[in-house]
């Protein structure tokens, strides 16, 4: 099909002698195409290593960075807090409470790196790129969740491991602390690939990037202190069975609530009303909800953004 | 359909479709296409909405087809789409780099994506880049770029998996005319060096008239016409000479004219009415190579400055302008170039 076929050995081609040094020819590619699946991977490898700026610009490492300090400053607090304090039992925060506590600061990093992992594709019109290629629209859907599934585990996980380490070090029981750790890692996780479907939604559907970073924020906070407002509200009315309720409507509340549900962590709530068990239940159903929602949001997204 | 084949028996054919056909709710934008494209630059032309983009994304697998088959280079678009995108390559006719990149790093990037593995996406992409032409440059943002320098990184990660056969939607698309030559050059070696087959898409009908072996004319999602550009072009052996005014020769046209007649050759005026400058364009039939000549000698005689000679070949336009679809446009381009010089006179 083409002059010189890559299975037969072509022959040299005459230009031998008179043929400047520096023009060696086009040469054909015989290596392995390691097709679908490695495409895949490719794809989530770059993105996650994107999502903390390394294989971009200087400059884009900077605020992932910064705020991963922001992140584990205070883990590194309170484990000072606990060396100093004689008869410590436990670290002031919990593992669970933890990302709680740090949303604002996970907020930010998702809101700097959800738009640029999806926005720019979109904006620059690269997409088409990638769907001319083997992988498909699921593919791609599949390695940017989980690549800013991925990095928003690493950059809440790392300062629980930061406490964790050193609440061996300063010698808190082994037992309590590890299945705390646990019980972290477990929230971290479906925190996680909660926020980054939410944050990818919100990004893939705003693809100026200022907007983008804005909306995410928007989309955060906004519902979760108009949820916080109203909870006390109905706690102070004296409808404290509304509390869990209301919590739904919120990522953050919905976390919480979760939490304090599944993995024995203490609730923010006022009045401290944990989620009963039927509307515990109804938690899971609204988290798995979400995340679905999110996942067929992108892929439609992306249905128009193809070729 | 007998199929061409080569001296081993394998089919040559690189792309296949019968019957092929897309409705959408509102509109057929392929209907009932049946074609062949063997290796070689093809060149599809089609105004704009003609189907042409619908067709790349079918060949692509990407889309199915309300009815009908397509096959690219052997493989099934409806079953084997993913095998399909592995041995092609797409270059989009829209902007698609992004800025904040350089292109070393954009075209190793879509390497991958393609399948190679890390190293070898490297070399192909330094490979790839020297070839489209990009040198120290492609280690710089793209953001940075000329619009010729961006086409050359579009064309690169089209090409740089080794593709057997390349789609290039409008790839001159905002070139100015020396960018436009560059790129024109380009695509004829991807065939001619690299051995890749090419698709190319375009509504400059005489850029495909320059570059392609084959161009197949779609209009209204139908075959218009497929034929190799020599049976569109070659019938006519016309040069187009245009030459300045001098003092002695305030006309210099009409000077060329008059001696070119007395020289026993036969000259016409322009086929392209209606353009500015038109009318000064001579067209004179070479019978042989010797007309080359003659018409150099006798503008050199009248100290004449000649701002171009060139061959001109009937023009792939000419299937556009008859009335009657592929019947009278094949008539057409088989016509000797006077029916239509004359008219054109007329016009002028």
């Amino acid at each position: 099909m083409r002059p010189e076929p890559t299975t037969t050995p072509a022959v040299p081609a005459p230009r031998g002698e008179d043929a400047s040094i520096h023009n060696i020819g086009y040469r054909h590619y015989d290596g392995p195409r390691l097709g679908r699946s490695y495409a895949r991977r490719s794809l989530l490898t770059q993105s996650l290593r994107g999502a903390y700026g390394l294989g971009r610009s200087a400059k884009s490492k900077v605020l992932p960075f910064v705020l991963l300090a922001v992140m584990v400053l205070p883990a590194g607090i309170l484990v000072a807090v606990a060396a100093v304090t004689p008869g410590a039992k436990a670290l002031e925060v919990q593992y669970t409470e933890y990302a709680l506590m740090m949303q604002p600061v996970i907020g930010l990093y998702l809101a700097s790196q959800a738009p640029q992992s999806v926005s720019r594709d979109l904006r620059f019109r690269t997409v088409p790129l990638y769907f001319s290629r083997p992988i498909e629209r699921v593919d791609y859907v599949a390695a940017k969740y989980a690549a800013m599934a991925s990095a928003l585990f690493l950059f809440v996980t790392a300062p629980l491991v930061v406490m964790y380490v050193g609440a061996l070090l300063v010698e808190l029981d082994f037992g309590d602390q590890t299945t705390g750790f646990l019980q972290g890692l477990a929230g971290t996780a479906v925190f996680s690939v909660l926020h980054a479907g939410i944050g990818l939604v919100v990004s893939a559907l705003t693809p100026r990037r200022g907007f983008g970073v804005a909306a995410v924020i928007a989309v955060l906070t906004i519902p979760y202190f108009a949820v916080t407002t109203v909870q006390v509200i109905a706690e102070a009315q004296g409808s404290g069975g509304a509390v869990a309720w209301l919590g739904l409507a919120s990522p953050g509340s919905l976390m919480d609530g979760f939490q304090s549900a599944f993995l024995g962590a203490p609730t923010g709530f006022p009045g401290g009303h944990e989620p009963g068990t039927a509307v515990a239940a109804v938690y899971v159903l609204v988290i798995l909800g979400l995340i679905a929602a999110c996942w067929f949001a992108l892929m439609g997204r992306y249905r128009k953004a193809g070729l | 359909m007998a199929r061409p084949e080569d001296h081993y028996g394998r089919s040559v054919t690189v792309i296949a479709t019968e019957n092929l056909t897309k409705r959408f709710p509102r509109v057929t934008a392929l209907d009932r296409l049946t074609m062949e494209i063997t290796p070689g630059v093809t060149g599809l032309v089609g105004a704009n909405g003609a189907g042409k983009s619908t067709l790349i994304k079918i060949l692509l697998g990407l889309s199915p087809a309300s009815e009908g088959t397509a096959s690219v280079l052997g493989m099934d678009v409806a079953t084997q789409g993913a095998g399909i995108r592995e041995r092609v390559g797409y270059m989009p006719e829209h902007d698609c780099l992004p800025p904040d990149v350089s292109a070393t790093e954009f075209v190793v990037h879509m390497a991958r994506m393609a399948g190679l593995p890390a190293t070898a996406a490297r070399e192909r992409t330094a490979d790839t880049l020297r070839h489209v032409g990009l040198y120290e440059e492609r280690y710089r943002p793209i953001g940075g770029y000329s619009t010729g320098m961006k086409q050359r990184v579009k064309l690169a990660q089209a090409l740089v998996h080794d593709p057997r056969l390349v789609f290039l939607d409008e790839p001159t698309n905002g070139l100015d005319p020396v960018g436009r030559d560059d790129m024109l050059d380009l695509i004829r070696r991807i065939h001619s060096d690299f051995g890749i087959s090419v698709l190319v898409t375009s509504h400059l009908l005489g850029e495909l008239e320059r570059t392609c072996d084959h161009v197949v004319v779609i209009d209204g999602g139908r075959l218009l016409r497929s034929s190799s550009t020599a049976d569109f072009t070659q019938e006519t052996t016309t040069l187009a000479v245009e030459v300045t005014d001098t003092d002695a020769h305030p006309d210099g046209t009409d000077a060329l004219r008059t001696a070119l007649a007395g020289a026993g050759l036969a000259v016409a005026g322009s086929g392209e009415g209606g353009l500015p400058g038109a009318g000064r364009v001579l067209l004179v039939e070479a019978a042989d190579d010797t007309v080359y000549d003659t018409v150099r000698d006798t503008v050199a005689e009248l100290g004449l400055g000649l701002v171009r000679m060139e061959q001109r070949r009937h023009r792939i336009a000419e299937v556009f302008k008859t009335a009657d679809a592929a019947d009278a446009a094949a008539d057409a381009a088989r016509t000797t170039g006077t029916t239509e010089k004359g008219g054109s006179t007329d016009a002028a």
